[in-house]
């Protein structure tokens, strides 16, 4: 492996049937991978899903029990970390508390015998805009400015991957916002493929242009984010990456172009195209954005799906949009994200109201809701009924 | 963060105002604990050490005086025993460095995943001082003598000529030097080794540097304040030891340290002044060299 010279370009990344197992767990079960050089790619998954143990055996500091990873085509699997052409970008940045920031950005340069590497480590601190703090120590840094110089330590390297273990973890929302843009320019610029894990689903769709959804090891779905999002294919990736409304039931009736899913009573039709089964039992759901609220009972329409009526038990002001929470007895709660377009809610907390959605809006999943969707309501609003139950029965009593 | 700043604005002054009288107060016995035990000593030694023969007296009787003479008379009688005192403690602060140091490193990191074994090391690496280190170079000593199984055994292999010895030589003091100091440069070097964040290491190998140069470049850096807190617990003992390098011990009529001298000096030729004056020098060539050392190795920002 060439490291001695910088990467041309981005190179592709190939993880064939990697197992990863640690002493009483398996982090990763037989996992196959294939990101495009050049390519944003960001792993996203909750903690402990095991994306961030496929990146360290990228890096190589990990070695994979069983399975195979190609870089640029070439197997790369017995190599050491040190041996590879990849850089990584570390949850904790990792600067070296005992250099200056330069030495820190010269550091992989130095080590890799490349001409000039002062003034190659300036140009990488231009790009981040923080060469004048150059002379300074790591510790006299904020969280931001870290995250940048470790940015520009990585990058500096052209490596032919470039690996972001959740850099913008530690930031305000505010200066993650401005990194993300920086980032994905940088991606742009330097044209190297960018393999992102993160848990923040937005920062994922933002970012990256195809993101896997990661789950216990294993991948869910794969995909451009807006057809992740439009289109999730299981309940987890409608429930991890957005939010979503999903109702089970029976397929009563199916045409060649939609499907009609009976659940407590409703009739619910999904397009066949954007349905993953069309028999049996299937759960089909709706993104919230996607519902509207009625204050009376909506007209009869084939394209729209309608519920029954419910009661608003939460509403939500955020500023662009206003959250409701509704009620409808044997659906459970749905949610409702509207627009703020006029002025006020347009439902009170309490009123009846009735539901509905375009009927090319739904999808149906493979697989049924998961199991959370069951579970006791943790609500605030339930939480603070049940308290209310508790002392009116106790009053009763006395 | 606006709160800190204005909180912290607010309790600057206060704190001020509070802190005179009272840490004062908290400070004094240990101040007058100084005084009278460190301070006092010191200017009688130096006192001491200027101090001139009685013109009418015995042997063993001296005046206050201003003989800087003194000084003068033990570096010239005496420079052989200084220099070997700093050699020997240089070259045994060096072996105990090299044995202590992977030692520190499997108890402080690799040990890490495994508690128990963790503790259990500690506890070997301190259980020497359960018995009398004069008791333990004692041992040493029967251990090494000519008669002894091991170099009775080295002489049959040929491994050492017949008439050679291992006590009363250079190599069997700083032997018992290192083997004495081991302890004193482990248990810093632990210290700050088993607060190294591994992650730095990874870092490391990430940005293309070997085992080796991780190492040299972070490893080390990283645990200077351990390394130069174990030097210094090693060094300055080491370098005004009596015990291993006394004809009693380890040592020989060619390995007397600056430690024996003195000894001599204060307790068989009742030579105080010139004791004193080897104490003095001792420990300004201590201070000095200790220093230069702590300036050098730059590890203020570390500590």
């Amino acid at each position: 492996m060439a490291i001695r010279e910088f990467a041309e370009r981005g190179a592709d990344l190939e993880l064939v049937g990697i197992q990863k197992r640690f002493p009483g767990f398996t982090a990763i079960e037989n996992l196959d991978l294939k990101i495009p050089a050049g390519s944003f790619f960001a792993l996203l998954g909750p903690s402990g899903c095991g994306k961030t143990t496929t990146l360290r055996l990228v890096a190589g500091l990990e070695e994979p029990t069983q399975g195979r990873i190609l870089i640029g085509g070439s197997d790369v699997t017995s190599t050491r970390a040190h041996e590879r052409p990849v850089n990584t970008v570390f949850q904790s940045y990792a600067l070296f508390p005992h250099m200056t920031i330069i030495e820190n950005v010269a550091f992989g340069l130095k080590r890799r015998k490349i001409a000039d590497p002062m003034a190659k480590a300036h140009e990488a601190l231009k790009l981040v805009e923080l060469d004048h703090i150059a002379q300074r120590k790591p510790q006299q840094l904020s969280g931001g400015q870290q995250q940048r110089v470790a940015l520009a330590r990585a990058i500096v390297n052209r490596p032919a991957l470039l690996l972001l273990d959740e850099p913008l973890g530690a930031l305000d929302l505010k200066l993650r916002r401005q990194m993300q843009l920086e980032l994905k320019a940088i991606q742009e610029e330097v044209g190297l493929t960018f393999l992102h894990v993160t848990h923040d689903q937005e920062e994922a769709m933002t970012m990256a242009d195809t993101v896997a959804v990661m789950n216990k090891g294993a991948i869910e779905q794969m995909g451009a984010p807006e057809e992740l999002y439009e289109l999730p294919r299981t309940a987890f990736v409608a429930n991890f990456l957005g939010q979503s409304n999903l109702f089970t039931g029976q397929v009563v009736s199916t045409t060649a172009d939609a499907i009609t899913v009976e659940s407590a009573g409703a009739r619910i039709v999904v397009p066949a195209a954007r349905a993953q089964r069309h028999q049996g039992e299937v759960t089909v759901g709706v993104r919230p954005e996607k519902v509207s609220l009625h204050r009376e009972a909506p007209a009869a329409d084939a394209n729209r799906n309608v519920l029954a009526p419910g009661r608003v038990v939460d509403v939500s002001f955020s500023g662009v949009s206003t959250q409701y929470l509704v009620e409808i007895p044997g659906h459970g709660t749905v949610m409702v994200f509207a627009q703020n377009i006029g002025f006020g809610p347009v439902a009170g907390l309490g009123s009846e109201v009735w539901i509905s959605w375009a009927v090319e809006h739904g999808f149906g999943l493979e697989d049924g809701p998961d199991e959370t969707r069951f579970q006791d309501d943790a609500s605030t609003t339930s939480l603070a009924a049940l308290h209310r139950e508790a002392l009116v029965s106790e009053l009763e009593e006395h | 963060m606006a709160f800190a700043a204005f909180s912290t604005a607010e309790a600057q002054p206060q704190a001020q105002r509070k802190r005179s009288p009272i840490a004062l107060f908290l400070l004094l016995p240990g101040i007058a604990y100084l005084v009278l035990f460190f301070l006092t000593p010191l200017v009688s030694l130096i006192l001491t050490s200027l101090q001139a023969p009685s013109e009418f007296g015995d042997i063993g009787v001296y005046d206050y005086a201003f003989n800087w003479q003194n000084y003068v008379d033990v570096v010239t009688l005496y420079w052989p025993h200084i220099l070997r005192s700093f050699g020997y403690a240089l070259v045994a602060t060096i072996a105990a460095l090299v044995i202590s140091y992977p030692l520190a490193y499997f108890i402080g990191v690799k040990a890490r995943r495994w508690p128990l074994l963790q503790s259990l090391m500690l506890v070997l690496v301190i259980a020497p001082f359960f018995i009398s280190f004069l008791l333990r170079t004692l041992a040493w000593k029967q251990i090494l003598s000519d008669e002894s199984f091991i170099i009775t055994s080295l002489k049959a292999l040929s491994l050492m000529a017949p008439d050679a010895h291992f006590t009363g030589t250079p190599f069997a003091v700083i032997f018992g030097l290192t083997y004495n100091f081991i302890p004193f440069m482990t248990l810093p070097l632990y210290t700050t080794l088993e607060r190294l964040d591994v992650r730095y290491l990874e870092a490391g190998s990430d940005l293309y540097a070997n085992p080796f140069h991780v190492f040299r470049k972070v490893t080390i850096p990283l645990s200077m304040p351990g390394i130069v807190a174990g030097t210094l617990l090693t060094f300055i003992p080491a370098a005004g030891d009596y015990v291993n390098a006394s004809r009693d011990f380890l040592g020989g009529p060619d390995t007397q340290m600056m430690g024996n001298v003195i000894e001599a000096n204060f307790l068989v030729l009742l030579n105080y002044p010139a004791a004193a004056a080897l104490s003095i020098i001792l420990m300004a060539a201590i201070l000095v060299l200790v220093g230069i050392y702590v300036k050098r190795s730059g590890t203020e920002d570390l500590l």
